[in-house]
């Protein structure tokens, strides 16, 4: 059977992990291999790296993080920030990612999602959509969330399956940050409209939590929580595991 | 060494990094002199089916590895490397396959599956499998829509169930071959590739 996946989120920044929160008073985490593999002992079914640098004269270095956690690491991971287009998909894939996650990039340019997809495959593109809510409907927000799209989040989600997405990695802005839980009614709604997996992030604080969500997403993200050891990814599945929720063993 | 296939679809680079990392020499070809002094070949596979037999046939590979696999040579199969070794798949209208095994390749038939099918699956292993040899309880990283169908029962096959039961793993004879990635399921499947490597 099918199990929930659970995937702790690396943000990269100039090729080293960094923790903070919301960006701000990053301080350096360490090797993303070591992070990566760290992850991996405890039970992590996926990984998810984003890559954060500011500049773009250092955004080749991820290329040199992705190689170098392919090498070590036998599960599959994702890299996202800052692709713009195919070339940038090849080059990240190439390097040994098996996904790449695509945002601001595909609401701007969404026939960027049919290339991808034609050229890599459909299991390739994950398509990140930041979510927030706004009298009884949820909008699309990109560049950081800093701009709002006039775009409404079912009707995106429902386009990017249509362009060949193989999975929609689904960001709550309001929830994110806030460890109050994931939005649940943003997750269902999505998951109930469209027919790939469905990643929850944002507002995870407790065990219960994920609980809560992966009733409906298909598996769940997290970053602070993991980073900074709140939750522990082995105690997390073990809890899971005891509340009827199917999960990896390893 | 290992030869692994090179049909020009999608990254082979993560099934040598798994070589690598269990100390197995691998090399990604498509030179057919190389396939046949390879004591082992890994069909590898990413990406549609007929695109895949097209290749396969431009590279003019399709004799050479049929007549390797034929003469006894251990090989296995990855995912649509896998679904290539049977007569036929129905993915993008009906195409021939390497046509080594019986059986055909459809995709899974139910409404409220997603589909591809993503993530870790549990396996029921069987006993006796050389492929298998070591392991129990084990869960393991799909990514696809279309899966086998035989009714050959000479095949040791190994099941997961998404929606309904499927078969994703063949033994028989020299040929092995898996649904799931092995080069992507962790220790469990670095301890498949050992026993490949192994054989």
């Amino acid at each position: 059977m099918l199990t929930k996946r659970i995937i702790p989120c690396l943000d990269v920044n100039n090729g080293r992990v960094v923790k903070g929160i919301n960006f701000v008073n990053l301080i350096d985490a360490g090797d993303p291999v070591d992070c990566a593999e760290m992850y991996n002992n405890l039970g992590a079914d996926e990984l998810v790296f984003l890559d954060i640098t500011a500049s773009s004269d250092n955004r080749k270095t991820i290329i040199d993080v992705v190689r170098n956690v392919a090498k070590r690491i036998f599960i599959p991971f994702t890299v996202g920030g800052g692709i713009k287009g195919v070339n940038d998909m090849k080059a990240i894939l190439q390097a040994g990612a098996d996904k790449i996650s695509i945002n601001s990039a595909a609401v701007k340019n969404p026939d960027l999602i049919n290339k991808g997809a034609e050229m890599f495959g459909n299991q390739c593109i994950v398509v990140a959509i930041d979510a927030k809510r706004e009298n009884n409907l949820f909008k699309v927000y990109i560049n950081g969330d800093r701009i709002k799209m006039d775009l409404d989040v079912i009707d995106w989600a429902k386009e990017v399956e249509k362009r060949g997405a193989g999975e929609i990695l689904l960001t709550s802005m309001d929830n994110d940050g806030t460890k109050n839980g994931y939005d649940i009614e943003l997750t269902k709604c999505v998951c109930e409209k469209v027919n790939i997996p469905v990643i929850a992030s944002g507002g995870a604080g407790k065990m219960e939590d994920f609980k809560n969500i992966l009733k409906y997403a298909d598996a769940a993200l997290a970053a602070s929580l993991f980073h900074f050891k709140e939750i522990m990814i082995s105690d997390l599945k073990d809890y899971l595991e005891d509340n009827n929720i199917p999960v990896r063993r390893i | 060494m290992i030869a692994i296939i090179d049909y020009k679809l999608g990254n082979l680079g993560s099934i040598k990094n798994a070589l690598d990392a269990i100390n197995l020499k691998s090399v990604i070809t498509s030179d057919i002199n190389v396939i046949k002094k390879a004591n082992k070949i890994i069909l590898p596979g990413v990406g549609a089916f007929k695109k895949a037999m097209d290749n396969l046939f431009e590279l003019n590979l399709i004799e050479t590895i049929v007549n390797e696999i034929k003469k006894g040579k251990p090989v296995l199969g990855i995912c649509l490397g896998m679904q290539l070794l049977f007569s036929s798949s129905e993915e993008h209208g009906l195409t021939n396959g390497l046509n080594i095994l019986d059986g055909r390749i459809v995709r899974f038939k139910n409404n409220s599956l997603k589909i591809p099918h993503v993530g870790w699956n549990d396996l029921i292993i069987p006993s006796g499998s050389k492929l298998f040899r070591g392991l129990n309880n084990s869960y393991v990283y799909f990514v696809h829509s279309y899966h086998l169908i035989t009714d050959n029962k000479k095949y040791l096959l190994t099941d997961s169930i998404y929606g309904y039961k499927f078969a994703c793993a063949v033994e028989y004879k020299n040929i092995f071959a898996t649904q799931f990635h092995p080069e992507k399921s962790g220790s469990v499947g670095l301890k498949i590739l050992k026993n490949f490597g192994d054989l």
